[in-house]
This record gives C-alpha cells, sequence and structure tokens, in this order.
C-alpha cells in the first residue's frame, strides 16, 4: 500500500504540491490527471525517492521512502533518454538483475522472457536507437518488469506515440496488471486515457501547489476494450466528469 | 570557465580545443611528410567524383611523393634527398633485418623499441590515471569545483616546458622520460573525461539510482560508456602529445638511444638522410598509432553514438 500523507514538494521556494494526501490500495491502478506543469512528475519522483518529501511523509507498505523503495519500478516520461543506448535491448533489461545476483545465462533467459511478453522477442539483441519509438517504450516498460515490482510508477508513457502503438500499450499494460496484480500509478495527461485505463483517476490542480481536486473510482462493466468500452454511456459520463474537474469546473 | 565546450558527441571540434593544438586526427592524411608535397593536397577536391575516396588519396600521396622526388632530384641539394633515398636509407638503417627479428635490424631494435616502449609506458600510465582521476573529479560536484582551476592552469603550461623539471628530479634516462610523457598527456585525458563524466544524464542517473546499480556497476553502464566520446577525444590528443614528448625528452643530452637521439646524433654527424629518415619514421609513427587509436574508438563509441 502507498500513503502519501500532507506531501509538500518545492522547487526552492516555489511551491509544486501541496498538502496532498493519497492512499493507493495494493493491486490498484490509479490514473493521476491534472495539466501540464502542475507536478506531476514531481509527484512520482517523491514516490521514487529521488525527491525526499519536503513536507509530509511517503510511505510503502508502512515504511517511510527515504530512497528508493524495493521492489519499485518507473517507467519514465523520456523512453529515448532513459534507456541505454551504448547497450542491447536484452542487456537493458537484463540490467536491473544484476543486483538479485543471478548468473549471465540466467538474467539472459529472463530478460528474453520479459521482451517476449511485451512482443519484442525479435528486437534482443538490436540497440534501441534502432526501434521505433512504440518498440523503445515496450523495452522501458520490459525493463520495468523484469524485476517482478509490486509497484509500478509511470510518467506519460504513452504520450509521444501515435494512436494505434498508444492502444496496443494500452491493453498490454492493462493485462500486466490483470496477471501480476501490480499496483500502478500512471501519470497521464489525456483524459480519455486516465478513464480507460484506470480503476480510480485522481485529478491534480493546476499549479503552484497542486491538490487533488476530484478523487473518481472509475467503474465500467466488462473487460475494457478500445472500442467497446470507450462508446459506453458510463464511460462518456465519468470522462466529461474528469474533463471538467481538469478544467476547473 | 570549462574552456571545453558543450561536445558531448566527442567530436572533432572538442579536440583541438582542450590544448589549443590541432591533432593529426582531425582528418587522417596519409603523408607523413614535409611542407614541399602540402600544396598538390589542394587538387583534392577537384578531381573526378568516380574515384573511390580512399583510391583517390592514394593518388594524391603517391603525386606528391613524385613531385617530391622530382624537385628533389632536379635540385640535388644534399639537405634535401629525394624520397626514394630516404625510403632506401630507411631500409637500410632499420628494416633490412633477419626474418626472425621481424625483419628489424639492431639499429632498429636499439633505437626504434626503447622509443616506442617508453612512449607506451607514459601513454598508457597517462590514459589510466587521467581515466580514473577524471571520474573522480567529474563525478564529485565539489572536487570539480575545487580542481578546475588547478586543471586549467597545468594544462595551459606548454608541455615540453615540464622536462627540465623532471631532468632536475630523476636525472636523464628513462624515468624522466617517461614521467614528462605522462605529465604532459595526463591533462587532456583527465580534462576531458571530468567533463563527461560531469554532464551524464540526469535523467539517466535517476534510471540508475530506481534500478538501484551499484557505484561499480553505474560507472561500467552508465558513467564510462556515456563519456567515452569525450575520453577518445582526450586520448587522442594525449597520444600526439606522448609521442612529441617522447621525441623531445631523448632530444636533451644524456639520452642514450631513442629515435629522438638518433636524430641528434645524426644532425651532429651531418648525416641529413639519417635526420630524413628519423622525420620519415616520426610521421609514419604518428600516423599509424594514430589510426590504430581511431580504429579502437570506433569498436566502441561507434554504438550508442546516434542517440548518445
Ligand atoms: N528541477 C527543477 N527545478 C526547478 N523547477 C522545476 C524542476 N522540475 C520541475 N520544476 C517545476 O515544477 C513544476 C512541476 O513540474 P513537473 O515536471 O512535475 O510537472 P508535470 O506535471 O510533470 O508536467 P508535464 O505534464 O509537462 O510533464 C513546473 O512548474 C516546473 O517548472
Ligand atoms: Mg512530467
Amino acid at each position: 500500500m502507498l500513503r502519501l500523507d500532507a506531501v509538500g514538494q518545492y522547487y526552492g521556494d516555489h511551491p509544486v504540491l501541496r498538502d496532498l494526501s493519497l492512499t493507493v490500495p495494493d493491486g490498484q491502478l490509479l490514473c493521476v490527471v491534472g495539466p501540464s506543469g502542475c507536478g506531476k512528475s514531481t509527484l512520482l519522483r517523491t514516490v521514487a525517492g529521488l525527491l525526499p518529501a519536503r513536507e509530509g511523509e511517503v510511505t510503502v507498505d508502512g515504511t517511510p521512502v527515504t530512497g528508493v523503495p524495493d521492489r519499485l519500478a518507473v517507467v519514465f516520461q523520456d523512453y529515448g533518454r532513459s534507456l541505454y543506448p551504448w547497450l542491447t535491448v536484452r542487456d537493458n533489461v537484463a540490467l536491473p538483475l544484476r543486483r538479485q545476483g543471478l548468473g549471465r545465462a540466467e538474467r539472459r533467459t529472463e530478460a528474453e522472457r520479459i521482451l517476449e511478453r511485451v512482443g519484442l522477442d525479435g528486437a534482443a539483441r538490436r540497440h534501441p536507437w534502432q526501434l521505433s519509438g512504440g518498440m523503445q517504450q515496450r523495452v522501458a516498460i520490459a525493463r520495468a518488469l523484469v524485476c517482478r515490482p509490486s509497484l509500478l510508477l509511470m510518467d506519460e508513457p504513452f504520450g509521444s506515440l501515435d494512436a494505434q502503438t498508444r492502444e496496443d500499450l494500452e491493453d498490454l499494460l492493462l493485462e500486466v496488471h490483470r496477471t501480476d496484480g501490480t499496483t500502478i500509478v500512471f501519470v497521464t495527461h489525456d483524459i480519455d486515457e486516465s478513464v480507460y485505463v484506470g480503476d480510480r483517476v485522481v485529478v491534480l490542480s493546476p499549479g503552484p501547489g497542486s491538490r487533488v481536486v476530484l478523487d473518481l473510482p472509475v467503474e465500467l462493466p466488462g473487460r475494457r476494450d478500445q472500442i467497446a468500452t470507450r462508446g459506453l454511456p458510463e464511460f462518456v459520463a465519468l470522462r466529461a466528469e474528469v474533463g471538467r474537474a481538469v478544467r476547473g469546473g | 570557465m570549462s574552456g571545453v565546450g558543450e561536445a558531448g558527441r566527442g567530436g572533432a571540434e572538442s579536440e583541438t580545443s582542450a590544448t589549443g593544438r590541432p591533432t593529426p586526427s582531425a582528418r587522417p592524411d596519409p603523408t607523413p611528410a614535409p611542407p614541399p608535397i602540402r600544396q598538390s593536397t589542394r587538387l583534392r577536391p577537384r578531381l573526378p567524383a568516380g574515384l573511390p575516396h580512399a583510391l583517390l588519396r592514394w593518388v594524391v600521396l603517391g603525386l606528391a611523393v613524385a613531385a617530391w622526388e622530382l624537385a628533389a632530384r632536379v635540385h640535388g641539394s644534399v639537405y634535401f634527398p629525394p624520397p626514394g633515398r630516404i625510403a632506401r636509407h630507411m631500409y637500410d638503417l632499420w628494416f633490412s633485418g633477419p626474418v626472425r627479428h621481424v625483419f628489424l635490424t639492431e639499429a632498429a631494435v636499439a633505437d626504434i623499441l626503447p622509443s616506442l616502449g617508453r612512449m607506451a609506458a607514459g601513454f598508457a600510465l597517462a590514459a589510466v590515471a587521467g581515466i580514473a582521476l577524471g571520474v573522480a573529479v567529474g563525478r564529485s560536484r565539489r572536487a570539480y569545483a575545487l580542481c578546475n582551476p588547478v586543471l586549467q592552469f597545468a594544462r595551459a603550461v606548454p608541455p615540453p616546458a615540464l622536462v627540465p623539471v623532471f631532468v632536475v628530479v630523476f636525472d636523464f634516462g628513462t624515468p624522466m622520460q617517461i614521467a614528462s610523457i605522462v605529465f604532459s598527456a595526463v591533462w587532456p585525458v583527465l580534462i576531458n573525461t571530468a567533463e563527461g563524466a560531469r554532464n551524464t544524464d540526469p535523467l539517466r542517473l535517476d534510471v540508475a539510482a530506481v534500478l538501484r546499480l551499484g557505484p561499480v556497476e553505474r560507472l561500467r553502464f552508465l558513467v564510462l560508456p556515456s563519456a567515452l566520446p569525450r575520453i577518445f577525444a582526450g586520448l587522442r590528443l594525449s597520444l600526439s602529445l606522448s609521442l612529441i614528448l617522447m621525441v623531445f625528452s631523448e632530444l636533451l643530452p644524456g639520452t642514450a638511444n631513442g629515435i629522438g637521439f638518433t636524430l641528434t646524433d645524426a644532425q651532429t654527424r651531418s648525416d641529413l638522410l639519417t635526420v630524413w629518415a628519423a622525420l620519415v619514421l616520426l610521421g609514419a609513427l604518428g600516423h599509424l598509432l594514430n589510426t590504430g587509436l581511431l580504429a579502437v574508438e570506433k569498436r566502441l563509441v561507434g554504438r550508442g553514438r546516434a542517440t548518445a
């Protein structure tokens, strides 16, 4: 369980987050929506232990976050930079396994297994820059999943992809969530995406000093399906509600 | 105040700025020969475009040498022997030895090998020390701030000026020569490595933190690879400095062997042919070493350059 308790975050004197409290139960897929610059990335960096909370407290499973928590993985906003271009796709994905003390062969098989899962079995020996944007983001997801995280943070992971690739990756994410039961915090500025992907949507107010302005459970009948789900009247209503909150209505 | 620009891609721009001295590597030029032939290189862009570039270079080189040969013969000066005679002399002097010595003569074993050995030792020490210290300085903000003025000062000292210091400290001989090479060649690697290590992408450092890479792994998989283009820019400068200092330290009185010694020795005997032979040999060595380093760089840095 992830808990944020009255968290405040600043860059210098400039407030970014103010008095932000949020509890994410195990296995939930929480979407965080908010206008650009409201502090979504800052929020994730705080949870990941990359930026110590200036005010309040963040706990993961009851332990206060001081460094990077165990079994946490992050998919960064800028996949082009987050992958290491001098390593092959397989070595990028196998990198987090080093600290688990696995042998070279085991790391390779594990990396290849996870690459197959994200649909990249053919690309293991290529370098990231030889892949399309969508494939690079799949690599980043594979690298995040390879250690079987219990908490996965994703920062606008599909923001710069075309519609088709984006839908494929949304469905991949839902499949991972269904089978692994990972707790996921998914940041996006796309209202449709947040309602389609999330179990719950949280809307942040525009900065400075962003707070939660809407906390909405997403209850949609049946399994999510790109065409059918987006046509449901419940989906349309939820989307409208989130949209109004984002626009400050 | 870094003085070395944002050339994170380790391009040719950065290598001239680090000591303000252009390196031979900027444009691999297969003409290790003195001034007269320079003019003919102007012809290069005007030659027919159909010929492959590599072939063209050899043609230009051949023409230049032919022109030199012709000019030297027509003039007939003892100070400027024709290249054919120089080559013949080089062969007699150094490369006509027995097969089991890879054709090296005793003179070559006595003079070329010690020079190369000292240069290799000096360059290797400078490279290792420069990379190690450079990473240490570059990865610590405080160390960088403290050391930067010292480094800028150290690299501003013209390297040959250091040699007298080492003559006093070590007396004449190999330790003095190696120390001269090391203390001249270490600065470009050190400064470039520090700059490269300092400019490690902060997002990639975040990635390393999230993946919980240990300090050694972070160095091996992130800091060193991303600084590699800069490291090689430094190494190329250091290599040419090593060659310069190798010769320079051998020019001093009290030296017993080496290419530089051959040079001064021949000069005192007014043996101009040997002087020219040594010059051509040095040019060829410099070019070969540089080509070798470039090949290593291409293998190591080629990957990941596109986005690095
Ligand atoms: N390193 C930094 N130093 C100073 N200010 C920063 C820094 N990083 C972010 N900010 C500021 O903090 C605010 C929140 O930034 P953040 O990156 O968290 O926004 P975001 O919601 O992720 O935006 P986007 O949707 O565009 O990614 C912005 O106003 C930004 O200008
Ligand atoms: Mg962001």
